[in-house]
């Protein structure tokens, strides 16, 4: 299984996740500049966090429309896994391939935690070695994590399961429901504020973020052998 | 040319925390009387095109597609001719 890191101007959390799939799989891993058009060679894409195209206009407004865009679309089209985090998750919504909006913190805090969450679906190829209603400890940093959909999507959401991780305890910045992750309806794209890639090693404060990493590998070596 | 001036604003269901915050501020300075505050964008886009017509459709389209999020936000524009 090989996966790709997009690095977009501003991405600043991309050699994060290109160590955490080093250190936790050992699997073939590399950055691609945001001008790269073509994928094909990986089956797995994260987009980092950061502050792409200095979050200029919206948050992932601008990366968005990135060349490298277009082969995630495709990517996503073909049943590869995507996962944003943080920005990479505000670049999903503004590309149409999860539903809602990102608003700044209620509370206009920029927020830089350890936050528990709820995993809610443990189904997924992300989540499976987590289990159902299980509480992890995962980091956040945002000032714009504040998930938004109307309430016709909400109920969407909530009848095909797409909600992964809801914040428990204090809601951090006031998003829709608490959510803190969702999916996409086929169950391979997903977006969430908090960073797994940050909670991989002991000393990073929590290790829970290593079977959200597990988890895929072991989902991509269960349908697509281990090459 | 054609100048579009481009205001986008949150929809009205939607929270604007900035706004709130600055409502606040105002109160603690004695405008009491304020009731809301909504902060939006205002953005400045020249064409280089005398049909006016024709730039109305592509600064709708640039809205649409970029410049605001139709999930969360409204927009409204205005053309200047000669700008």
């Amino acid at each position: 299984m090989r996966f790709a890191v997009p690095v977009f101007p501003g991405s600043n959390c991309d050699v994060d996740c290109l160590r955490a799939v080093e250190d936790v799989l050992g699997v073939p891993v590399e950055p691609v500049w945001h001008q790269e058009r073509s994928l094909s060679k990986y089956d797995a894409i994260i987009l980092p966090g950061g502050f792409s195209y200095g979050d200029y206009l919206r948050t992932g407004a601008l990366a968005r429309f990135s060349p490298v865009m277009d082969s995630v679309m495709e990517a996503a089209e073909w049943g590869k896994l995507v996962v944003g985090i943080c920005n990479g998750f505000q670049i999903l919504l503004e590309a149409g391939l999860l539903p809602g909006a990102m608003r700044r913190n209620d509370h206009l805090q920029f927020r830089c935690d350890i936050q528990p969450l709820r995993v809610e679906n443990a189904e997924l190829p992300f989540t499976r070695d987590y289990r159902e209603g299980e509480i992890i400890h995962i980091p956040i940093a945002h000032g714009e994590g504040n998930y938004y959909c109307d309430e016709e999507t909400l109920a969407e959401l909530k009848q095909h399961n797409q909600i992964v991780f809801r914040y428990t305890g204090e809601n951090p910045n006031g998003s829709v429901d608490d959510i803190a992750g969702i999916v996409n309806r086929r169950g391979n794209v997903l977006g969430m504020m908090p960073h797994p890639e940050r909670a991989v090693h002991d000393w990073l404060g929590s290790v829970d973020g290593v079977r959200f990493f597990t988890s895929m590998l072991a989902y991509w070596e269960e349908n697509h052998g281990a090459a | 040319m054609i100048k579009a001036t481009i205001v986008v604003m949150l929809k009205p269901s939607v929270l604007d925390p900035q706004g709130s915050a600055v409502k606040g501020s105002l109160h603690s300075l004695g405008f009491e009387e304020v009731t809301e505050v909504r902060i939006g964008k205002r953005m400045e886009v020249w064409l280089n095109t005398d049909n006016r017509a024709e730039a109305e459709a592509r600064v709708a389209a640039m809205c649409d597609k970029l410049l605001a999020n139709p999930v969360i936000e409204n927009y409204t524009f205005e053309l200047e001719e000669g700008a």
